[in-house]
């Protein structure tokens, strides 16, 4: 049992300590503290931070790899806390809490006879003596799996209150913190208790548990989203400020880099790059032992490319606050007393961008995990072998086509993704709303 | 103007260079002709003599840049940048690796990316206008409350599942439509509905929620203040003084993008299989063509560019205040 730290884990966890970090920081600043109550005093976008940072902590736990023995495949923390809906794998296509296959099979009886029936499956509900009462059981697991879920609430709940007791009030809605945490962790409980006994969400082709494979996926969506974000923030604020600060011919070489680069449709360039790294990775298939090591490396390629695609607009709007930034009397009250350009350009200018960064990070986040979805659908996404809601849509695709239909693998990647998306979109937009000068007033 | 517009033409080659030299070293310094030519043959068991036959067949037989070989200017023309990059400036695509003339591929199919995009942008611009209005005009209402939740909502859907689910719908259960497919001529219509209807549904989200902000930034500006002051209805103002102003964003945004309706949704026309640039680029990556996929880089930065000299001039259309000098 060996650590292992892939490319993207180690960003990842990079990525994370800095943006805490960077909270931190401007929470002690008074004028920053300020937006930052508003965000928190905003009731959607603290449901959303909730939801967001469930999701975000999974993605973390899966982030977290060992390998087993000595070249064994490697699996994460999270495949192993979930190793009993990982290795549970039914022989083909199963609905959602079903306790017979979706397809008839030949089945031999016990006393020699074949009958053309839909079997009973391995692992689903292979507990009860007769399918037919399977409802009261699922109601029973369910509801002590909830029930489990609200004393770990009720608990949290109680810890919190006595450390925040004698605290002056908060602006936090508590309520509405509380309500969602409850909601959420005993909705995971009961799904977690139920999908020990059945497939909440049903199998899929190769019989594997679909909630499974929709958890493994949260992980490609927050990589996606916030390493591209980390690629991108360099080239944008580097080339930005110095655009808008130097002007003459930096800022015309810079304004040609990032027109050019704009103009190439960015769907192609994102296929001609992995295409490369295609004919790149089969020529030098002896460097990539490891079928997760490969799969991780296309997917850090994938966040490069996407950074390298996407920093443009960034980039312009930042020139265009730079511009307007260095003619501002502080600015010159510094050039006149000497302080160098460096100086000025990392004490003065860089700082009062962020609000800019900020906003824009932040509402590009929920745009690039469903890129990802799109990008998977045209094959130059992921890996096929890993786990994203794409490749889950993907594949699921052709099978509304079968008759009867399989919906439930489109329905559990719509359901997450959604979900994910929109507590993204609902939380930029509230900082937005908070960090926007133009927006303070009303 | 016409000095303007030399001015912008002369500009645009720096760039289009630059894009051809940034796609030159992504296809070709990356990974040299023969890993392609091993990639297309098939992994393993490739004898040198298959390698140099594709090579030979598909012209990327030359060196990259200069051809000692060879005499006066052929020294520069005969080499992989000038074959396969430089021509690109006069148009001249080429054969595609599996040998077809691109450039008349190109000619074929970007009518049917064209009966796709431009109906999906139009009616789609009406719709996204109309309920921007209706929000701005019911502002401070539970209706725009709600109407501004359902854009996050309908934004938050990937566009993957807008189409899955049009297809569905309208095409197996309701069977109004066929499912996919494509028809030359009137024909045309009945497969051209269902892509049209799912593109504006698709947009309606982020499209509202933007047009909505341009509206609502005209709303607050003096001289609509003195629209209503002088007696006008909310109404006349809205439509009369408001709407006018807040189109030209809108419009001149149409405008940049309107070269690029040529080269399709890669995404609509592989689903509803319709046989525009969309899906011919998606067949091409799939099938690895280079060649076609470098021509597509290089058609849709020239329509980029073209896009944005548009722009620049429906400005001064629009607007008699701006001037380009």
């Amino acid at each position: 049992m060996n650590l292992v730290i892939l490319w993207t884990d180690a960003l990842l966890f990079a990525l994370m300590l800095c943006l805490a970090s960077l909270v931190w920081a401007s929470y002690r600043l008074e004028h920053l503290r300020r937006p930052w109550r508003r965000v928190i005093r905003s009731r959607p976008a603290m449901v959303a931070a909730v939801i967001l940072l469930a999701f975000s902590a999974t993605g973390l736990v899966d982030s977290i790899h060992f390998r087993q023995g000595n070249n064994g495949e490697v699996s994460s923390l999270l495949d192993r806390w979930l190793t009993p809906f990982r290795t549970r794998v039914e022989k083909t296509y199963s609905a959602p809490l079903a306790t017979h296959l979706y397809s008839r099979q030949f089945l031999q009886l016990p006393d020699g006879r074949t009958v053309w029936t839909r079997p009973r499956l391995k692992f689903a509900g292979a507990h009860l003596d007769d399918p037919q009462d399977k409802w009261s059981d699922i109601a029973r697991i369910a509801l002590t799996g909830a029930g489990k879920g609200l004393a770990v609430w009720l608990g949290l709940f109680v810890f919190v209150a006595m450390a925040r007791k004698g605290r002056p009030p908060e602006t936090l809605p508590w309520i509405t913190v509380a309500l969602t945490a409850a909601v959420l962790i005993t909705g995971t409980c009961a799904l977690y208790a139920l999908n020990l006994e059945y497939h909440v969400f049903g199998t899929d082709k190769v019989g594997e548990d679909v909630l499974y494979q929709s958890i493994k996926s949260i992980r490609t969506g927050l990589v996606l989203g916030t390493l591209t974000t980390l690629v991108m923030l360099p080239f944008a604020i580097g080339l930005g400020v110095l655009a808008g600060y130097f002007r003459g011919w930096v800022d015309d070489l810079i304004q040609y880099l990032y027109t050019t680069l704009n103009s190439i449709p960015g769907v192609l360039l994102i296929a001609a790059a992995i295409l490369m790294i295609q004919v790149y990775m089969a020529t030098h298939a002896d460097r990539f032992t490891s079928l997760a090591v490969r799969a991780d490396l296309r997917l850090f390629f994938l966040c490069l490319i996407l950074g390298i695609t996407s920093w443009t607009g960034l980039c312009r709007l930042l020139r265009a606050e730079t511009l307007k930034l260095r003619e501002m009397e502080y600015v010159q009250a510094a050039r006149a007393l000497g302080v160098g350009h460096f100086r000025i350009l990392l004490r003065h200018i860089v700082p009062n961008l962020f609000h800019i960064v900020l906003i824009s990070v932040v509402l590009d986040f929920s745009g690039l995990v469903l890129a990802e979805a799109v990008l998977s659908y045209v094959n130059i996404g992921v890996d096929p072998t890993t786990y994203s809601w794409g490749n889950m849509i993907n594949s699921a695709r052709l099978e509304l086509a079968r008759d009867p239909i399989v919906w439930w693998t489109l329905a559990a990647a719509f359901l997450f993704m959604f979900t994910f998306v929109l507590a993204a979109n609902l939380f930029s937009d509230a900082v937005r709303d908070a960090f926007d000068p133009r927006r303070v007033e009303d | 103007m016409t000095a303007y517009l030399i001015r912008r033409i002369l500009n645009a080659f720096p760039i289009l260079i630059g894009v051809n030299l940034i796609t030159f070293a992504l296809f070709f310094m990356v990974n040299p002709p023969d890993d392609m030519a091993r990639m297309q043959l098939g992994q393993k068991y490739v004898t040198e003599e298959a390698i140099d036959k594709w090579k030979q067949q598909h012209g990327y037989d030359k060196p990259l840049f200069y051809n000692g070989g060879k005499s006066g200017t052929a020294k520069l023309t005969e080499t992989i940048f000038f074959q396969k990059s430089v021509r690109l400036f006069l148009f001249r695509f080429g054969r595609s690796d599996s040998g077809r003339d691109i450039g008349a591929d190109i000619r074929e199919r970007m009518w049917p990316s064209l009966a796709i995009a431009l109906p999906t942008l139009l009616l789609g611009l009406a719709v996204n206008t109309s309920f921007a209005l209706l929000l701005v005009f019911f502002r401070r209402t539970y209706l725009e409350f709600g109407g501004v939740t359902g854009c996050v909502v309908l934004m938050s859907i990937s566009a993957l599942f807008y189409i899955i689910a049009g297809q569905f719908v309208f095409g197996k259960v309701m069977k109004l439509v066929p499912i996919s497919g494509y028809d030359s001529g009137p024909a045309a219509i009945k497969f051209v509905i269902l892509p049209v209807v799912v593109g504006i549904v698709a947009g309606i989200g982020s499209g509202t929620r933007w047009y909505r902000t341009l509206f609502l930034e005209e709303v607050e500006k003096d001289y609509v203040r003195t629209a209503r002051a002088k007696g006008l209805s909310e109404t006349e103002v809205l439509f009369r003084h408001v709407l006018p102003n807040a189109l030209i964003p809108i419009l001149t945004g149409v405008v940049a993008i309107l070269p690029l309706l040529f080269m399709g949704s890669l995404l609509t026309e592989s689903f509803f299989s319709i046989p525009g640039l969309g899906s011919y680029t998606i067949d091409a990556i799939s099938r690895q063509d280079f060649a076609i996929v470098r021509a597509m880089v290089f058609l849709g930065s020239v329509l980029y560019i073209v896009g944005l000299v548009l722009t620049d001039i429906s400005y001064t259309l629009v607007d008699p205040r701006v001037r380009l000098q």
